[in-house]
């Protein structure tokens, strides 16, 4: 009786395995190695939150990329390097080519991972932190800083004092004070700012706040000893409130103070309550959801059910919508290497690289994604791993952020020089031979 | 029955002495060294278990890592275990061996990888003696404060000074490529056999240490060092000791880290909470056992990992989305609540539970 079950029955189970395994097949896998525990979670969750929201927007408004769903898996990284390794090594085989990418969202797990990706050719992008010098995309074929990375941001932010001062020829003279985590993340600014004290005369102080941060008494005595006309800090996590806070009992005015994005979210200014009004930050992304792509998160995975953020009122927070941005570049870069190696095919890790290379975001794109404003226009090359170099700045006025200013540029001939630099030492010290962008695609 | 060490007669001093005296220890240890260098690696070589079993992330992720926190263990085990003195700067002193194998491979031209971290082990050893010094005074949780200091300042003055990371502008240095005898030590498999055999040598020389007369100083000075004192046993030269040797096996297993595992070095990888997570692998593996050291790296090592591994089968085959971070702060609380049972359950750890195992076995299955 079973043997009647006839042929034509078992090929058709055949079929439908061999179709059940195609279908599976056609996806393309987006590790995240994010963190949601410890004391960057509020950072991590919100991130990682907005990250995911937007991938899982794009599965159900269009199906995936050309039909290609995008799976992913959640890893705990902490903010711990030999997490963050762990994490890679566990997910970098998963699905049928493999991980498309890694954003670690974290500088040390950034540096960690380099040699590692560029063996595995696993891309590693890392937008608005990481390695700076990996913006000469020669040297890293696979690290993308992409956005704005911090050298870049720090000219930006000088342009910016220099507005308020009434020009870039008042800088002379003025003094400036750079209170910096003391970390590799925060002594990263210092050579770039150092640069620019030469170039405008001015005169810049670095002074250094030990991790985790919540003690600066001493730092800001130091400050209002000096009588600054403007303070940068460059702060992470708890540090950013207490900055704020004693910068309030030493009566130095929080209207000039400028973070960097990293100090420029909402849950760095609550925190300090009225202290941080007025307080300035750079931002490569806005806060907000008015704007179309979180309205599209919302009708597709919210009124679902199926969003991230427990706490729906974090939606459009300046972390999360950095999230979406995360989530955009990568939609972006995987339908860009479609376009060449095939569409409706999950992408390798060489063509990821291919795409994020060729990344190509201009206005209209942005119109389509409905990201206007929200976002800056990329254009990434072989030489440019960093694609745009723009900066808006944010002013928080007790409730919310405000955009003060429009995209303002960054200062390559400034920064350009000393990436290519500090590109090359690496070059020299790992015996990588650079790349000859005229050759390549 | 399984163990018994009847009819197993010694009949020279040699025989007598050896590390296993019992036979059925020398043929696991044997058959468990054949394995781990000649096994898993066969394995990882074989095409179709490598499909199935995915042997890059088992050794880049789980064994080096298991090793080299073996290795940092043992070194603590030596000072608080078997010399009593509680230390928490474990991962001061390793960051002390990783940055000073990167400056000998970058400062000294054509210096062996081998050599250069036997110097940073001594550098790290050389740092552990000044540190050492105020345990000459004092004991107990004061000597732990005073090692506490010694965690705070070589991560300050790491980050403080650029000399040692090179000048690079973010402090965060990139270990340099590892070659030994001209073989260079590229791919996961050559990395864990060069870990393997690092850590081997290593642990040995540690057993027969603690076998030795430096071994049954330091357990007198553990266990009443005026005691010893009065004995004759020369106090400042032994807990120096102590402090020197474990600070070795901490500096090579911190330049181990950098080299073998991480592929970068920052200060800010070797904080004190990675001091605390050493402390409790010999305390959950068992102080004042090598062995221990061994079982209670396993153990913090791969716990983390399978409860991330049981979350996500659990989140698949029941269609859940378990909040994220549960298994952060799960696998927290679990250590937290096995370091309150084992501290007060069975203070000689894991190590304690296999002899008490083996007693057993001696006897199984006539319990009496």
């Amino acid at each position: 009786m079973s043997l009647r079950f006839g042929k034509a029955a078992w090929l058709g189970l055949a079929a439908l395995a061999a179709a059940g395994a195609a279908h599976a097949q056609n996806e393309q896998f987006i590790p995240m190695a994010g963190y949601w525990v410890g004391p960057y979670a509020a950072g991590g969750s919100g991130v990682f939150g907005g990250y995911i929201d937007y991938i899982n927007m794009v599965n159900a408004r269009d199906g995936g990329v050309n039909g290609v769903k995008l799976t992913y898996e959640k890893c705990e990284t902490e903010y711990n390097n030999a997490r963050g390794v762990e994490c890679y090594e566990r997910l970098k085989k998963d699905g049928p080519t493999g991980a498309s990418l890694i954003m670690p969202l974290s500088t040390g797990i950034t540096y960690s991972l380099i040699d590692k990706g560029t063996a595995d050719h696993i891309p590693i992008v890392s937008i608005g932190y990481g390695r700076t010098d990996a913006s000469d995309g020669r040297v890293f074929p696979w690290v993308f800083p992409l956005i704005t990375n911090y050298w870049s941001q720090n000219t930006a932010k000088i342009k910016f004092i220099a507005s308020k001062e009434g020009g870039l020829d008042k800088l002379k003279g003025k003094k400036i004070v750079n209170l910096y985590h003391d970390s590799a993340y925060g002594k990263e600014t210092i050579p770039v700012l150092d640069a620019q004290a030469k170039k405008y005369g001015f005169e810049v102080t670095h002074i250094p706040v030990a991790h985790p941060g919540n003690e600066q008494q001493a730092q800001w005595l130091q400050i209002r000893q000096i009588k600054p006309d403007w303070v940068i800090l460059r702060g992470w996590g708890v540090m950013n409130p207490t900055a704020l806070k004693a910068a309030a009992k030493v009566g130095f005015p929080r209207n000039k103070m400028v973070g960097v994005w990293w100090s420029g979210a909402e849950e760095d200014v609550i925190p300090a309550g009225d202290a941080a009004k007025g307080f300035y930050a750079a931002a490569f992304n806005v806060s907000g959801s008015n704007y179309p792509v979180i309205k599209e998160i919302e009708k597709f995975v919210y009124t679902k059910g199926k969003g991230e953020m427990e706490d729906r009122s974090r939606v459009g927070s300046i972390y999360y919508n950095r999230g979406v941005v995360f989530g955009i570049v990568t939609v972006e870069a995987i339908r860009t290497a479609q376009e060449r190696y095939g569409k409706g095919k999950p992408m390798t890790g060489d063509q990821m690289r291919w795409g994020l290379e060729h990344l190509n975001i201009d206005d209209k794109e942005l119109k389509k994604l409905g990201a206007t404003g929200f976002m800056q226009g990329l254009k990434v090359s072989c030489m440019d791993h960093e694609g745009g170099g723009a900066v808006k700045f944010l002013q928080w006025d007790g409730k919310k952020w405000n955009t003060v200013t429009d995209w303002i540029a960054s200062d390559q001939s400034i920064v350009r020089p000393m990436i290519e630099e500090s590109a090359a030492k690496y070059a020299k010290e790992k015996g990588i031979t650079p790349r000859d962008c005229a050759k390549e695609g | 029955m399984l163990y018994r060490e009847t009819g197993q007669f010694k009949t020279d001093y040699a025989a007598d002495q050896q590390l296993f005296p019992i036979r059925q220890d020398r043929v696991a240890i044997v058959a468990l060294l054949v394995f781990a260098f000649a096994g898993v690696p066969l394995a990882a070589a074989t095409p179709g278990l490598a499909v199935a079993i995915d042997f890059n992330y088992w050794f880049s992720g789980v064994l080096i890592p298991f090793l080299i926190f073996s290795l940092a263990a043992l070194g603590l085990n030596i000072l608080t275990g078997y010399a009593g003195l509680l230390s928490l700067g474990t991962a001061a002193f390793m960051a002390v061996g990783a940055f000073a194998a990167y400056n000998f491979e970058l400062r000294v031209p054509g210096m062996p990888m081998l050599m250069s971290f036997i110097l940073a082990g001594g550098v790290a050893a050389v740092v552990g003696i000044v540190f050492g010094l105020p345990s000459l005074r004092i004991r107990g949780f004061y000597l732990a404060v005073a090692t506490l200091a010694a965690q705070f300042f070589v991560v300050w003055a790491l980050t403080k000074f650029g000399w040692f990371s090179n000048y690079s502008t973010s402090g965060v240095i990139t270990a340099q490529k590892i070659a030994v005898f001209g073989w260079a030590i590229d791919t996961p498999v050559k990395r864990y056999l060069l870990v393997l055999a690092i850590v081997c040598v290593l642990a040995l020389a540690a057993k027969n240490m603690v076998r030795g007369a430096a071994g049954r100083a330091w357990m007198a000075v553990r266990d009443m060092d005026v005691a010893a004192q009065v004995v004759g046993i020369p106090i400042m030269r032994t807990k120096l000791l102590a402090f020197a040797i474990s600070s070795f096996y901490c500096g090579v297993a911190g330049a181990l880290y950098a080299f073998a595992y991480l592929g970068t070095v920052e200060p800010a990888g070797f904080e004190l909470d990675l001091s605390f997570r050493i402390l409790f692998m010999i305390i959950i593996g068992g102080v004042g056992s090598i062995l221990g050291s061994f079982l209670g790296a396993a153990f913090i090592v791969l716990l983390p990992i399978f409860l991330d591994l049981s979350a996500n089968a659990i989140e698949r085959s029941f269609g859940l989305t378990l909040p994220s971070g549960l298994v952060s702060n799960l696998t927290l609380i679990i250590f937290g609540a096995l370091i309150v049972f084992f501290l007060s359950v069975e203070p000689l750890g894991l190590a304690r539970l296999w002899q008490i195992a083996k007693e057993k076995l001696r006897l199984w299955p006539f319990p009496h």
